[in-house]
């Protein structure tokens, strides 16, 4: 029987532990904090359906309720060693476990809006993130800086991807769709609201996505606006006035609004990073990289070391499941 | 009392969207509620007739209406010939003769 460490219970993580345990291999599954799928249970609706996030992690979660999978809480995975045939996986405290194989499915963390300092993250309050965005529609709670229902709304596209100053060249993929399904969520609390999405180049790319983005503009009186917000400051009652270029006429504007959204793309977490550099398996960005580009996708350069979902790069929901899958059949080889 | 230091100050180019007349936009798009679904992918302008000879953009017009910047509109709805292909390449269907003929409705002023 295979003894397989995955590290990282986000949904590559669980769905890959019950495919390989209903392959008849013994499954850890280390988790660094006390909860499973933190990264799904933030989210109110997911994109294109509207379904809830809650179901979905309610779902992953009761995959785990299988005797080859041993949950490990609260424990942080800081390295990999080969030793032999096996490999030590070793934990913050020096505590060593061992597997045959290894997965590593330690995801994404949001880049920390702070450091655009010009976008007034955490110095105007109505300055707030993509995930303090999700909050509000989650509590049903969406108000300005002083606690008021906001009469407009602003979002702004790629806050931390592509983009030189923050060293991240590279698209986060899902940041586009989750602004129009925000925006949506938003008109459905706030009917009367003026809403405008500010964006570079809009991708649409997975199936429903341009139909939900066409569904933004026609029936939900969603405002798109080509344009990159460079600066954001106060104004004298707590609002936001931001300044951009609509770029396809070729003028500078300005407006004033209650809440201005951020949306912060994906950056590989913390413990991604980690194991990225001390297995020395560390890609573009610290993301873990695979061999692929085409075949091979969830192996690393280490045999024996696999990788799925996010640790590797930005992904939706959809893709890290299959990508999950994917590794779990490559892993029984 | 006002005083002059032998200066004047520009006014900035900035449309300001906080103090934009946004009604008659809306009346166009309750005539025509396709023109919501614009993507400013600008087939419409690359087809149009009468782009070949004078300055008019069709695609400009909508982007500038969308941003209630109403003032150059009547003057450049006038060199629309009303040819139609636009109609027929736009990718998102919109009905752009029907917008045009709202639109001089609104914009054109005698």
């Amino acid at each position: 029987m295979k003894k397989i460490a995955i590290i990282g219970a986000g949904p590559a993580g669980i769905e890959a532990a019950s495919i390989l345990a209903s392959h008849d291999c013994e499954v850890q599954l280390f988790e660094k904090s006390a909860d499973t799928l933190s990264n799904i249970t933030d989210k109110a609706f997911l994109f294109p359906d509207f379904s809830s996030a809650q179901e979905l992690a309610n779902k992953l979660n009761s995959q785990l309720l299988n005797d080859k999978i041993k949950v490990i809480l609260n424990t942080e995975i800081v390295d990999i060693k080969k030793d032999n045939d096996d490999f030590k996986i070793i934990d913050r405290d020096g505590k060593t476990y061992v597997a045959d194989k290894v997965l590593i499915t330690t995801g994404y963390n949001v880049f920390d809006a702070h450091r655009k300092e010009e976008l007034g993250y955490g110095i105007y309050k109505g300055v707030i993130t993509s995930l303090d965005m999700e909050r509000m529609i989650r509590h049903k709670q969406i108000t300005n800086s002083i606690g008021e229902e906001p009469e407009k709304v602003v979002f702004l596209q790629c806050v931390g991807s592509r983009d030189e100053k923050s060293g991240n060249h590279y698209c986060s993929k899902v940041c586009c769709v989750t602004a129009v399904k925000q925006a949506i969520e938003v008109r459905k609390q706030l009917p009367k609201a003026q809403i405008y999405v500010f964006y570079m180049d809009l991708r649409m790319w997975g199936q429903g996505f341009e139909e939900l983005y066409r569904e933004a503009q026609e029936k939900y009186d969603i405002r798109f606006v080509r344009g990159r917000i460079s600066e954001a400051s106060a104004t004298f009652d707590s609002r936001v006035q931001i300044k951009s270029e609509d770029t396809l006429i070729g003028q500078p504007l300005k407006m004033t609004t209650d809440l201005l959204v951020l949306m912060v793309g994906m950056e590989p977490s913390k413990g991604t990073r980690t194991l990225a550099e001390n297995c020395g398996i560390a890609g573009p960005y610290k993301f873990i990289a695979s061999e692929g580009p085409h075949t091979n996708d969830n192996n690393t350069a280490t045999e024996g070391i696999f990788v799925a979902g996010t640790a590797k790069r930005p992904m939706s929901i959809r893709d890290t499941l299959t990508d999950a899958t994917a590794a779990a059949l490559e892993m029984l080889k | 009392m006002s005083v002059n230091f032998g200066y004047s100050i520009a006014p900035t180019r900035a449309i300001n969207y906080d103090n934009c007349d946004f009604s008659k936009l809306h009346e166009l798009e309750q005539a025509v509620p396709s023109f919501k679904r614009c993507i400013n992918c600008g087939a419409c302008t690359a087809t149009c007739s009468a782009q070949q000879f004078t300055s008019f953009n069709i695609r400009k017009i909508k982007t500038l209406c969308m941003d209630g910047q109403y003032e150059s509109l009547g003057k450049e709805l006038k060199k629309c010939m009303l040819c139609g292909k636009c109609t027929l390449v736009c990718p998102r269907g919109l009905a752009l003769r029907p917008i045009i003929m709202t639109m001089r409705k609104i914009f054109v002023t005698k």
